[in-house]
């Protein structure tokens, strides 16, 4: 049982703003049925220009409600700049909080309302398909430019973060090495240090390239092959370790970006920070 | 006034019966001896077990000798599946159905990435199983056949003597979670030859923390937890005698209600599935209705969100469950509902009400009562489904 705040569950018993506007000025929808929640808003502008009506219908869960519920009551009365600038954060502190796992909802109230403003300035849908990028999750269709945005809006620093966030991960997991890169780009370089873990920085090459092994057995090769791909361990020079990708990673234009920062990744987790991954060269 | 609690969740888990209460609270307090100790202690605590033993054995048909005591029955399906194949470790096929209980699911996932060969058997729209793929299926390699009884969330029974009596004639080993059937289906382990068998206490009016695993006399099993000579070897760890005594208690108790649970519990979830297919909009039920549990029923509501009814329902005093994501603790609902191929329209609007003998008839209408309008309510909210509606006027 999810622990909502009492001002979740009275926007969630008694929604505000439910229902449609005859001739809307601005329309925006999100979500679809198969992903299990959805939301459409619209509004209405006074003649200067403020928000002077906005309702809201949505089929989900408990907080999705209340949270177009609570976006509803925070946008009218404001100028769509004003309005535009509530960030997914803002709605969930307007409900006193929302479960970790629940910030998602937050999410669709903040992208449904930007695609009702878009809508309302006649933004093309080619150019609001361009702004958000590339789709990184097939199974929730979320993209790499959304993902980033709740990374950087959010603090995120974990895969599991983002998913609440955003659901991006949430269903094959297959895209999770391309977040975990996205997560990467976001935060930089500045944590790799924390992350180090001193004590294995002193070990001999037979004990370096024991962990290594390890690593590509119990934890990378078994998820590679869950994708029907696999990976073969071709050379290790001190903390350079050359592999080739073998099954469907061989032939995926995406593998070698993705599997290199993945296979890295999880080599800088169990082995230590320095590995520096290569493929080799056929 | 007060809202009434009207539990009608009783396949995740069930109230403790008084009886059953009563029969343990002596093994807390006075007679809470070691029943593997040499002294006047062990003995009302191993007379405990004895009488247990006899109750489950009786409530399935089987030989006390064949009752081993367990913690709950995700511990039996770990036991049987894993006791079978360190048994036969020459054979590397495992089969199963998409419907299953995690316990079995994901073990059985983890094993197929693991050294063995997995099959998951599809189901069809009614969630039933096609036994000429079983059938198929089944190779000399085969070790296990694990397969449930009743499911869960539907609660359709699949035909388990055909499905035992296949598996054997191939020489493979059968595992049956019975973890829902039991005390709601009469089981004779003399009829059905499954060579293992789970069942869990806190889903027939027992506390949580006690399963059973059946072991057919003569099946090579390989036990889970080693330790010392507990239930002959085949479960190490001192015996929970209260809840032991109190598993036997509800079991005995089951074998009284089973006529009640046939008769008068399937006519409260008949009416209660009639009158909400009838009164609630665009309301259908999921799964087999002829071979079915008689508790159980799962009713989809089309373009509303499960978690959102029970929540709606949860205010008014009603228990129930969803196959919806946001209620499942992942992204992905029900994988039954979607392994029966369940519209994404339908699947997330899914609830499950499992009734039991404490079921009363005014608990049925005022469940009724409650959720038509709930449903109504969320119909108005969801932005999908208004052309049928309006369509429907």
């Amino acid at each position: 049982m999810w622990d909502y705040t009492e001002k979740v569950k009275d926007h969630f018993y008694n929604p505000r703003n439910v229902g449609n506007i005859a001739n809307p000025d601005g329309v925006g929808e999100e979500g679809s049925l198969a992903c299990g929640d959805s939301l459409r808003l619209m509004f209405k502008l006074d003649e200067k220009g403020r928000i002077k009506e906005a309702k809201f219908q949505t089929f989900g869960c408990g907080s999705a409600i209340a949270s177009a519920s609570a976006l509803t009551e925070m946008i009218i009365g404001k100028t769509l700049e004003e309005a535009e600038k509530i960030t997914n954060q803002d709605i969930a502190e307007y409900l006193g909080g929302l479960p970790p796992e629940k910030m998602h909802c937050s999410v669709m109230g903040r992208e449904a309302l930007e695609a009702a403003i878009a809508n309302y300035r006649k933004e093309d849908v080619e150019a609001l398909r361009a702004r958000k990028g590339q789709v990184v999750c097939e199974c929730f269709g979320v993209t790499d430019n959304e993902i980033v945005r709740v990374i950087k809006e959010n603090q995120l620093r974990s895969v599991e973060e983002v998913t609440n966030f955003t659901k991006a991960g949430g269903g094959c997991r297959r895209c999770h090495p391309r977040i975990e890169e996205l997560i990467a780009g976001v935060i930089g370089v500045e944590q790799k240090q924390e992350a180090a873990h001193p004590s294995l920085k002193k070990m001999s090459n037979i004990q370096k390239m024991k962990l290594i092994e390890e690593a590509l057995e119990r934890e990378i090769k078994p998820t590679l092959r869950a994708d029907g791909g696999d990976l073969e361990l071709i050379d290790i020079e001190g903390d350079r370790v050359v592999v080739a990708l073998r099954g469907m990673c061989s032939s995926c234009p995406s593998s070698e970006l993705t599997l290199k920062k993945y296979v890295e990744s999880k080599l800088r987790e169990f082995v230590s920070e320095d590995i520096i991954v290569e493929e080799a060269k056929p | 006034m007060s809202k009434p609690t009207v539990y009608a969740d009783n396949n995740a888990t069930t109230m403790v019966a008084p009886e059953v209460v009563e029969a343990m609270l002596p093994f807390f307090t006075g007679q809470y001896g070691n029943p593997s100790s040499m002294h006047y202690m062990a003995i009302p605590a191993e007379q405990a077990i004895t009488r247990a033993r006899e109750q489950v054995a009786q409530l399935i048909n089987a030989d006390p000798s064949e009752i081993v005591f367990t913690s709950c029955g995700t511990e039996s399906d770990n036991a049987a599946i894993r006791g079978v194949l360190a048994a036969v470790p020459g054979k590397k096929h495992i089969i199963t159905t998409r419907v299953e209980h995690p316990a079995v699911r994901n073990l059985c996932q983890y094993l197929g990435k693991n050294g063995y060969r997995l099959t998951e058997l599809p189901v069809d729209k009614l969630g039933q199983l096609d036994l000429d793929e079983l059938r198929e299926t089944l190779d000399d390699d085969t070790a296990l056949v694990s397969i449930m009884w009743a499911n869960n969330e539907t609660g359709v029974v699949f035909p388990i003597t055909e499905i035992a009596e296949m598996v054997k004639s191939r020489g493979a080993v059968f595992h049956c979670d019975a973890v829902q059937a039991a005390g709601k289906l009469p089981l004779d382990m003399q009829k059905v030859p499954a060579d293992l068998l789970s069942v869990s206490g806190h889903k027939l009016h027992a506390p949580k923390g006690i399963g059973v695993l059946y072991v057919r006399k003569g099946t090579y099993f390989v036990p889970l937890l080693m330790g010392g000579h507990q239930e002959k070897g085949r479960r190490g760890g001192t015996e929970n005698v209260p809840y032991i005594a109190g598993l036997g208690k509800a079991c005995e108790l089951a074998g009284v209600h089973m006529r009640d649970e046939q008769t008068r519990v399937k006519d409260l979830r008949d009416r209660l599935e009639k009158e909400l297919l009838e009164k609630a909009p665009d309301a259908s039920v999921n799964g087999d209705r002829v071979s079915r549990l008689p508790n159980t029923t799962s009713i989809s509501f089309k373009y509303i969100e499960g978690e959102a009814i029970l929540l709606m329902l949860s205010a008014e005093g009603i228990a129930a469950s969803s196959g919806s994501a946001c209620t499942s603790g992942s992204l992905e609902p029900s994988h039954v509902l979607r392994a029966m191929g369940v519209p994404f329209t339908r699947v997330h609007g899914s609830i499950r009400f499992s009734l039991s003998r404490y079921t009363t008839q005014e608990e049925v209408s005022y469940i009724v009562e409650k959720m038509v309008p709930v449903a109504r309510r969320l119909r108005e909210i969801s932005p999908f489904g208004r052309d049928e509606q309006h369509a429907q006027k």
